[in-house]
């Protein structure tokens, strides 16, 4: 799920890191390592900031979202696949986050943006794009600003409120999006059968690209209520200081 | 004889539980863990975990109170493990399933393919082949449940028996589909293809078991001692010069061997999941002996011969 990543607001890094930094209980790390994930924050922050600048420029100047999502697709598939490397920071350690988290809500984007997005041309146009593209950008330039402070150990409460409140809204509405623009491909998908194997053939496999997106949207329902209700009472434990005992390990 | 006093705490609001007064020096955690269901009967011992510092790790049943760095009066923590199901029963219905599912398949029963193929039969032989070697391999996994292995402990979260079900059950009728579907393909190489598979198959068939035997032999009938384990007289367990834990070399060699002989890409992914599973637990198993045993082999990889 695109926009439902673990700490809500979209992305990567872990509510574990979170509450490190939250507790200001931080892992040493080297030098170089700061500097790499200082200068790769600050690289998706400027990169989802000039997503989020072309995409106003657009809609002022065409005054509509048609054609919105081919004059930043480019931008787009480049930072949100460089956001890969955030699986290799968990794997080599230097971000206190679980591979498989940070896997799963890489992959989910990475899912939206290729597999649908890039490959199923009709719903480019949908105004479920232009919702999710906004939750996106706004959460990561949250997130990645967030991030870059955090390493610089000069975090504004603002930022710190941001990152922790806008996924009240961002999160749903994302979800949204992404749902609305899975819904739209379907019709697309199967008429033309894409992504899709059929029997008989050597390796005694099929797979219908159209089921796997029912079954991905269905997914939704079990995966978006936990990480959100995650989020909120990370909110709470960050913001508010709440001391919240959870029922069972 | 001096008594001891046992008062237990909640680990985690730290709220006094219970208190025993007048317990045996020589009581084992056990015997305590007996004692605490009486005033707390929806605990049973087995959902007990009891500790000495909240955030430790569990005692174990057969830690006796006296040796306990404890004073007189000793203060434990408990934590609820949850509903707990034993590994036995866990077992028994998670490779039951696979047995049953494979069969609706190959016997092609209503509502899975076409009407037309309704209680149909595949004309390959090797589809034949297959469902003999699949059946097989449960039945022998339920007979070694009922009869060979020895469990180190007696049961799991209640929770595991709905993951491990979903995992077994829906893997083997995702392949039992395809192998028995009225469209499945034969090896490209043929009756050659399917021998060196049956032979893959059935030498790791019965490695597997001779590994689950010697395992056996190396624990006595109701105790949980462990030992480093050997090579013995069978052939088949020479594999234990090489690696810690054999028995999931040779599991992963049946399923490698039945994926070759139905060329059957869910069977190669289901070989590749169980792999994955079984190198983590067999890494952690071969860690466990580095630990526990100052003269434990150094030759000998976790899964892999000198690989892995």
């Amino acid at each position: 799920m695109a926009s439902s990543e673990e700490d809500g607001t979209n992305g990567g890094a872990s509510e574990a890191s979170e509450e490190k930094e939250a507790t200001g209980r931080r892992r040493r790390l080297g030098f170089l390592a700061t500097a790499w994930l200082t200068f790769y924050n600050i690289a998706m922050t400027a990169g989802w900031l000039v997503l989020a600048i072309a995409m106003v420029r657009f809609y002022m100047e065409k005054g509509t979202h048609r054609g919105l999502y081919k004059s930043i697709q480019k931008t787009l598939k480049f930072f949100q696949t460089f956001a890969l490397l955030e699986i290799v920071h968990c794997l080599i350690g230097i971000v206190p986050t679980s591979v498989l988290v940070t896997g799963v809500q890489v992959s989910s984007r990475i899912f939206m943006v290729w597999l649908v997005t890039h490959s199923i041309k009709p719903v480019q146009n949908e105004e479920s794009v232009v919702l999710f593209l906004v939750s996106w950008t706004v959460t990561e330039i949250t997130r990645y600003s967030f991030y870059t402070f955090s390493l610089l150990d000069h975090l504004p409460y603002f930022i710190k409120w941001a990152r922790y409140n806008f996924f009240i809204i961002l999160y749903p509405v994302g979800v949204a999006g992404e749902l609305l623009t899975i819904y739209a491909a379907l019709p697309y998908v199967k008429k033309t059968g894409m992504f899709s194997i059929r029997l008989p053939n050597k390796y005694n496999v099929s797979f219908d690209y159209y089921y796997f997106l029912l079954i991905t949207m269905a997914s939704y329902i079990p995966l978006f209520p936990q990480l959100y209700f995650h989020m909120l009472r990370q909110r709470r434990k960050v913001l508010h200081g709440e001391v919240i005992i959870e029922k069972d390990d | 004889m001096k008594h001891y006093e046992v008062e237990i705490l909640d680990a985690k609001t730290r709220e006094k539980l219970c208190f025993l007064d007048k317990v045996e020096p020589q009581a084992t955690i056990a015997e305590i863990k007996n004692l605490f269901t009486k005033t707390h009967p929806q605990w049973y011992p087995a959902r007990q975990s009891l500790r000495l510092d909240p955030k430790g790790r569990s005692l174990k049943d057969e830690d006796v109170l006296q040796k306990l760095p404890v004073g007189t009066t000793a203060t434990l923590y408990f934590r609820d493990l949850g509903a707990q199901i034993s590994w036995v029963t866990v077992f028994l219905t998670e490779y039951a399933g696979p047995l049953f599912i494979y069969l609706l398949f190959y016997f092609r029963v209503p509502f899975i393919y076409g009407h037309k193929y309704d209680f149909t039969s595949s004309r390959h032989s090797v589809v034949h082949l297959a469902c003999i070697c699949h059946s097989f391999h449960y039945v022998k996994r339920l007979l070694e449940t009922l009869f060979v292995h020895r469990f180190s402990h007696g049961t799991m979260p209640l929770r595991n028996i709905f993951k491990n079900c979903t995992y077994y059950w829906g893997f083997a009728a995702w392949m039992a589909y395809y192998i028995n579907h009225p469209l499945y393909t034969p090896p490209t190489y043929g009756a050659q293809q399917v021998k060196l598979a049956l032979a893959i198959f059935v030498i790791c068939q019965l490695g597997n078991f001779s590994i689950h035997m010697a395992l056996r032999d190396l624990r006595p009938a109701g105790s949980k001692t462990r030992k480093i384990p050997y090579p013995t007289k069978n052939p088949f367990t020479w594999l234990f010069l090489l690696v810690s834990c054999p028995n999931y070399t040779y599991e992963v060699g049946s399923w490698i061997g039945f994926a070759i002989m139905t060329q059957c890409l869910p069977v190669a992914l289901f070989s590749l999941v169980g792999f994955t599973q079984m190198t983590i637990w067999a890494k952690g198993k071969h860690r466990s002996y580095l630990k526990e045993f100052r003269d434990y082999p150094p030759l000998r990889m976790p899964i892999v011969p000198f690989l892995l």
